[in-house]
């Protein structure tokens, strides 16, 4: 055992923290739910991308650096410490990257990864439809077959990015016969493909970070399908074990946020002594908790590199770091007291009311908290299901 | 970067999960409950016949000489197999403690007393103040801080005044020590950093504890839930009962890299070993604390009796969470204002 960095994980993350520094964007970039703030963050990805800083850990040939998971780890620690843009790339390049690594074709992984890690192709997904939420497997989209091609019809919605990106990943029932998990298919599709119709979706925040997503007849070739036909939930899965994994959520994004956490209490503690020693437990728990997030990731990605694999562990992750992002932020708006309902203005205070407000989605997306502690308790703890 | 452990770590573990499951049953352990000392002298001994009392224990004094990371897995498989010999008391806090006293009495005092240790003939016990401390009946040697001094004295010299633990298999006493009890093995600052860690070992190891108490708790109930049926079906099969085992299972889970991190920060004397501690026993204080309430409500009414063997293990849970500085406590201290 040994939780130091080896040398030349140190001379990265130098060289990492280095690049960062100086090129961070200052001041922040809008809101990247805004049709500016997409393009500035796009913007952003190819900054990136043109210093091979995108995709750390991709091969070479996709515009990644050929790195192992633990210095994507670091990349995110150097990421998350300078507070840099949040990645509006991130549905591809965590998402499907993962997916099109393990089940594309040569000719999917040259066409897509490369633009994908530029920004120049921002991707959402298409999971959700209006009566297929925690019962995915309910989904009614289809895809027929039609000229020699497949023609999709249907509706997706809570599409994360949809309102302003330019493909989208998804499963379509391909075979209406088969049992529900069976006959599906997984599809990649252009957003500015004829008979799609993207209606965005203004969320909690007032922004239009989502979307929903029409297809009328929407034309799709052979080319454009991941994995195999009608294989599609297997590959679909191997995706949403990336988002609940390793891949969505760094550690980095909490640590950096409980330390935040942390300068607030004892900014606030000297003004307000009786509320920071009330919540002084809460302060301290979410520095346990984020330190706890990120050593259980450095252990799963020691096992990830023997060989291992993220099974239905992925869900206990899941749940951990939803619960731990909205704790630290809910702790921080308890701290502010009457400024907690402040909006951002120049910065603070409202970055934590902004923090909270996303973070309320996290036991949402994904699969909900209550689905992955059904799959917690029947795949590892070996409970009989319903 | 490598966190995990080496193939001879789990091999160490799964004898002493071999010797807890056949020496330490719930009977054997409601024997021990039962007896005047708490715990078995016979296991004891074939604790040190295995090397597990020795793992911490100098090679020069007849042990293997190894760190926490070596002993991480053992004392949370004692505390998943209920083992209620004072591993904590001797192996985590009294060995390094001893063997890291400097000078002639420290030399003379580990030279005399460490060797008894890893055959299972003397048992070590430092005495935390405010905390009540477990007997050291027979051969055994007392640490404790007065007048300003880390002192020590062999526990039959010591007067004191015997308590109640829940945790049936402890023997607690408080030992009446002034000033001028025993002898004075550090002084100064020297005897506060000596004393200050070997309460982070001693917070540590029951960290370790609990995690194995917490795994015990939480098999016990998804056996439980697995086997008891209602409404025609294995009460498993419910979510409300599924949420409240997975809640328990995730917390634990989640504990554990943080007292194997703290078990690393100790052995290489990282200069945030202390935090580190202050973390693990709060998270593993924590997730026994949540094992042990959810385990009894699955468990329901049949949870709630002495006949059952939950109770032998929630016990365990309450007392360990308790002791050697409370998560409250650990929790404060990471935020500055307590300490040691």
């Amino acid at each position: 055992m040994d939780l130091r960095f080896g040398d030349e994980q140190e001379r990265f993350r130098r060289e990492a923290r280095s690049w960062l520094e100086s090129n961070v964007p200052s001041p922040k970039l809008p809101s990247l739910d805004t049709p500016e703030g997409f393009e500035a963050h796009r913007a952003w990805e190819r900054t990136m991308f043109e210093a091979r800083w995108s995709v750390v850990s991709w091969p070479e040939r996709y515009g990644g650096r050929g790195l192992g998971l633990l210095e994507w780890l670091v990349f995110e620690e150097e990421y998350y410490r300078v507070q840099a843009p949040t990645r509006v790339g991130q549905n591809g390049i965590f998402l499907l990257a993962p997916t099109l690594f393990e089940f594309g074709t040569d000719e999917q992984k040259d066409r897509y990864l490369p633009p994908m890690a530029s920004g120049e192709e921002i991707w959402c997904q298409g999971w959700s439809e209006p009566d297929a939420g925690s019962d995915l497997a309910a989904i009614r989209s289809r895809a027929e077959r039609g000229g020699g091609d497949w023609v999709l019809s249907g509706q997706k919605t809570w599409c994360s990015r949809g309102a302003f990106a330019d493909w989208l990943f998804g499963l379509f029932r391909t075979d209406p016969e088969a049992e529900r998990h069976r006959g599906l298919t997984y599809f990649l599709v252009p957003l500015d493909a004829p008979g799609v119709t993207v209606r965005p979706i203004a969320q909690l925040d007032g922004e239009t970070g989502f979307a929903e997503v029409f297809f009328e007849d929407v034309v799709v070739p052979d080319a454009q399908v991941l994995g195999e036909v009608h294989e599609g939930w297997g590959v679909a899965m191997a995706t949403a074990g990336s988002e609940r994994g390793l891949s969505l959520r760094s550690p980095a994004r909490y640590t950096e946020a409980a330390g935040r956490l942390e300068s607030l209490y004892h900014q606030r503690a000297g003004d307000h002594p009786a509320r920071a020693a009330r919540l002084g437990d809460a302060v301290a728990r979410c520095l346990v908790d984020a330190e706890a997030y990120r050593l259980h990731t450095y252990w799963t990605a020691t096992k990830v590199l023997a060989g291992g694999q993220v099974g239905a562990e992925a869900s206990m992750n899941k749940v951990f770091w939803s619960e731990t992002d909205l704790a630290i932020q809910r702790t921080a708006l308890e701290l502010l007291g009457a400024d907690a309902e402040l909006l951002d203005e120049e910065d603070r205070p409202g970055a934590w009311l902004d923090g909270y407000l996303f973070a309320l989605a996290g036991p949402i997306y994904a699969g909900t908290n209550e689905i992955q502690r059904n799959v917690v308790a029947e795949r590892v703890l070996g409970l009989p299901r319903p | 970067m490598h966190f995990a452990f080496d193939e001879h770590h789990l091999e160490f573990r799964a004898q002493l999960r071999a010797l807890a499951d056949k020496q330490c049953t719930p009977a054997d352990l409601r024997a021990s409950w039962d007896s005047e000392l708490g715990w078995s002298p016979e296991r004891y001994r074939a604790l040190a016949d295995m090397g597990v009392l020795g793992v911490t224990v100098p090679a020069e004094h007849g042990g293997l000489g190894l760190g926490f990371v070596d002993l991480v897995l053992l004392l949370e498989e004692a505390g998943r197999g209920g083992l209620p010999e004072p591993l904590l008391d001797t192996v985590a806090v009294g060995v390094p403690l001893l063997a890291s006293l400097g000078g002639t009495p420290g030399e003379e005092l580990a030279a005399r007393w460490l060797p008894d240790v890893a055959t299972g003939g003397a048992v070590l016990g430092p005495a935390m103040p405010g905390m009540p401390v477990r007997v050291v009946a027979g051969s055994g040697l007392l640490f404790f801080m007065a007048g300003g001094c880390l002192r020590v004295a062999e526990a039959s010299e010591v007067d004191g005044v015997l308590r109640r633990s829940i945790d049936g298999a402890k023997r607690l006493w408080e030992p009446a020590v002034a000033a001028d009890t025993g002898a004075v093995v550090a002084g100064g600052e020297e005897g506060r950093a000596l004393w200050s860690a070997a309460c982070d070992r001693g917070a540590w190891g029951a960290s370790a504890l609990l995690v194995g108490v917490a795994d015990r708790l939480v098999s016990m109930a998804a056996e439980y839930a697995r086997e008891r049926t209602q409404f025609g079906k294995a009460i498993g099969s419910f979510q409300a009962v599924k949420h409240h085992l997975a809640n328990a299972l995730i917390r634990l889970e989640f504990a554990r890299p943080l007292v194997y991190a703290a078990a690393w920060a100790l052995d290489e004397g990282e200069p945030d070993a202390s935090r580190r501690v202050s973390m693990a026993k709060s998270s593993a204080s924590d997730a026994a604390s949540l094992a042990a309430s959810v385990a009894l409500q699955v468990h329901g009414a049949i949870g709630y009796t002495w006949e059952h063997d939950l109770h032998l293990w929630m016990k365990r849970a309450w007392s360990l969470g308790a002791a050697w500085g409370d998560p409250g406590w650990h929790r404060a201290r990471l935020l500055g204002t307590v300490d040691w």
